[in-house]
C-alpha cells in the first residue's frame, strides 16, 4: 500500500518491516535465465540455459569455476557476480596457502554472506544484484548452496533460480528423493530434465545450455558442448519413446469408442 | 621515535624435542628443562603441549616465544570453531593445517627480522594416518617419520635412523626414544634428567607425568679391578 514511500532507500523499513530494496535486488536475480542445482551422495550438478541478446552475439556465460573442488552457477547482474567471483577465488586460494587445504565451501558461503548483508546496511552502497548457485566438494561431501542479494544462504539438495524456475524446481521437488544414489550421468540428465522445464519455447541446444559438476575424483569441470550434446539427444531420445506410447494409448482408447459405437 | 624492539637472542631455552612414528601412531618426548644460559632455572616446564584433540606441538629455543605460539595456535583454534559449520569435532582444523599455517606465521616474522626463536614439532593424527614435521624460526617446513630438534639433530637423528622400520611396535619406538634421550642427557649440557612422552593415535592425545631414566656415571677407569 505505502510501498512508493518506503522503497526509495535500503535504509528505510516499511510499516510491515520490510525492506523493498532488498526484495527489488532479489527480482533482478529473478529476472536472470534459470540456473539449477542438484547433487547426490558422490556429485553435485549445475545446469543453466544461456541467453543471448540477439544472433550475432555470444550466449552469456553463466558458469565459473572457484578452485578444483568449487564452482558457481550465476542468475542476475553478471557484473555484480564477477566481483563476488573474485571475492570467493581470492578466499579460496589464501586459504590454500596458509593452510595448504582446500577451503571448505560452507566456509565461503557464510562469508559471502557477510559481505552480501554489508551492502544492505551501508549508506551510499546498494545489494548485489546476483544470486548464485554455489557446488563444491569438500570433507567428503558434497556441497550445493543459494546466495541471494539478501545476505542468507541455505543448504539445498536441489534448487533452480532465474526465469520460469518454478517449473524447474517442480520437477526437483518430485524426484529430489532419488537423488543421494544415482550416478553422475542420471544426475545430469535429471538437472537437463529439469531445466528443459523451465525453457519454455527455447529449444534447448549445445550452445545455451550449459553444464558443471564437481565431486568425488571429479575436479569442478564445465562441460563441452558436444557433451552437453549427448544429454540433450538422450532426453530427446526418451521423449520420442515417450510420444510414441502416447499414439499407441490413443489408438487403444479410439478402438474402445468405437466398439462402444457399434454396441449402441 | 620508537625504540627498535626485536628478538636479539634467545634468553630461557629449551634443548631437544624428538619423535618417532610407529605402527598405531606417534610418540615425542621432551625433558623438561628451561636453561637460562648455562643455569638449569626452570626444572618443570613443558615443552610438549596439546593444541587440539588430535594434535600436539613441541618446542626448542626461546621458551617465551613457544608460549606465545601456543597462544596462537590455541586461538587460531578457537575463531576456526566458529566458521566450521557442523560444529562437530572432528571437522576442526588437521593437525597439517595447522602446520602449514604455523609456517606462514613464522615465515613472515623472519621476514621482519623479528623471528620467534623456536624449532616446533608438530604432530597429530588425521585421516587415519599420523602427521608429523617440524617448522623452525626460518620458516622452514618439512614432513618426516623421525623427527629431532636442536643437539638431537646430531646425536639422537642418526641413531633414530639407523633403528627405525616403518609400523614398528610401540614398545620398540620407546625404547629407542629412551636410548637417544640418555644419549642427549651424557652429552647435552643444557638437558635434566626428567622426560615428558606425548603419545597420539587415532583415540587422541595422551601425554605422560615427569619420569625419570636411570643413567650411568661410573668411570671405568676409576672402578676396582679395571685398571
Amino acid at each position: 500500500m505505502f510501498r512508493t514511500q518506503y522503497d526509495s532507500d535500503i535504509s528505510i523499513y516499511s510499516p510491515e518491516g520490510r525492506l523493498y530494496q532488498i526484495e527489488y535486488a532479489m527480482q533482478a536475480v529473478a529476472q536472470g535465465s534459470t540456473a539449477l542445482g542438484l547433487k547426490s551422495k558422490t556429485h553435485a550438478v549445475v545446469v543453466t540455459l544461456m541467453r543471448s541478446s540477439d544472433e550475432l552475439s555470444s550466449h552469456q556465460r553463466k558458469i565459473f569455476k572457484v578452485d578444483g573442488h568449487m564452482g558457481i552457477a550465476i542468475s542476475g547482474l553478471t557484473a555484480d557476480a564477477r566481483v563476488l567471483l573474485k571475492f570467493m577465488r581470492n578466499e579460496t586460494l589464501h586459504h590454500k596457502f596458509v593452510y595448504g587445504s582446500d577451503l571448505p565451501t560452507g566456509e565461503v558461503v557464510s562469508s559471502l554472506a557477510m559481505k552480501s548483508q554489508r551492502n544492505t546496511q551501508r549508506w551510499g552502497r546498494r545489494p548485489y544484484g546476483v544470486g548464485l548457485l554455489v557446488i563444491g566438494y569438500d570433507g567428503d561431501k558434497t556441497h550445493l548452496y543459494q546466495t541471494s542479494p539478501s545476505g542468507n544462504c541455505f543448504s539445498y539438495y536441489a534448487q533452480a533460480i532465474g526465469s520460469r524456475s518454478q517449473s524447474a524446481r517442480t520437477y526437483l521437488e518430485k524426484n529430489f528423493k532419488a537423488f543421494p544414489e544415482l550416478g553422475l550421468e542420471e544426475l545430469v540428465l535429471h538437472g537437463v530434465k529439469a531445466l528443459k522445464e523451465s525453457s519454455g519455447k527455447e529449444t534447448l541446444t549445445k550452445l545455451n545450455v550449459g553444464i558443471a559438476v564437481v565431486g568425488k575424483e571429479q575436479k569442478f569441470e564445465i562441460l563441452k558442448p558436444n557433451k552437453v550434446q549427448t544429454y540433450l539427444d538422450q532426453i530427446l531420445q526418451t521423449e520420442g519413446e515417450i510420444e510414441i506410447e502416447n499414439e499407441n494409448e490413443n489408438e487403444k482408447d479410439e478402438a474402445a469408442e468405437t466398439l462402444e459405437l457399434k454396441l449402441d | 621515535m620508537q625504540p627498535k624492539k626485536k628478538t636479539l637472542r634467545p634468553i630461557v631455552t629449551g634443548s631437544s624435542v624428538l619423535g618417532i612414528k610407529y605402527k598405531d601412531g606417534v610418540i615425542l618426548a621432551s625433558d623438561t628443562l628451561g636453561s637460562y644460559g648455562s643455569l638449569a632455572r626452570f626444572r618443570d616446564i613443558r615443552r610438549i603441549v596439546p593444541i587440539t584433540k588430535h594434535t600436539v606441538i613441541g618446542g626448542t629455543g626461546e621458551f617465551s616465544d613457544f608460549q606465545e605460539i601456543t597462544k596462537i595456535l590455541r586461538q587460531k583454534i578457537i575463531e576456526n570453531q566458529e566458521l566450521v559449520e557442523s560444529g562437530k569435532e572432528e571437522d576442526e582444523l588437521l593437525p597439517s593445517e595447522i602446520h602449514s599455517y604455523l609456517s606462514r606465521v613464522l615465515y613472515g616474522r623472519r621476514n621482519k627480522f623479528n623471528p620467534l626463536w623456536n624449532d616446533v614439532v608438530v604432530a597429530g593424527f588425521e585421516k587415519g594416518k599420523v602427521h608429523m614435521g617440524t617448522v623452525d624460526l626460518w620458516g622452514s617446513y618439512f614432513e618426516d617419520d623421525i623427527i629431532a630438534t636442536g643437539y638431537g639433530t646430531y646425536f639422537a637423528l642418526p641413531l633414530m635412523r639407523k633403528a627405525y622400520k616403518k609400523d614398528m611396535e610401540r614398545d620398540k619406538a620407546l625404547e629407542v626414544l629412551r636410548d637417544c634421550l640418555t644419549v642427549l642427557f651424557y652429552r647435552d649440557c643444557r638437558t635434566i634428567n626428567r622426560y615428558v612422552f606425548a603419545e597420539i593415535t587415532k583415540e587422541g592425545v595422551n601425554i605422560t607425568d615427569p619420569v625419570e631414566i636411570e643413567t650411568k656415571w661410573e668411570i671405568a677407569d676409576w672402578q676396582e679391578g679395571k685398571l
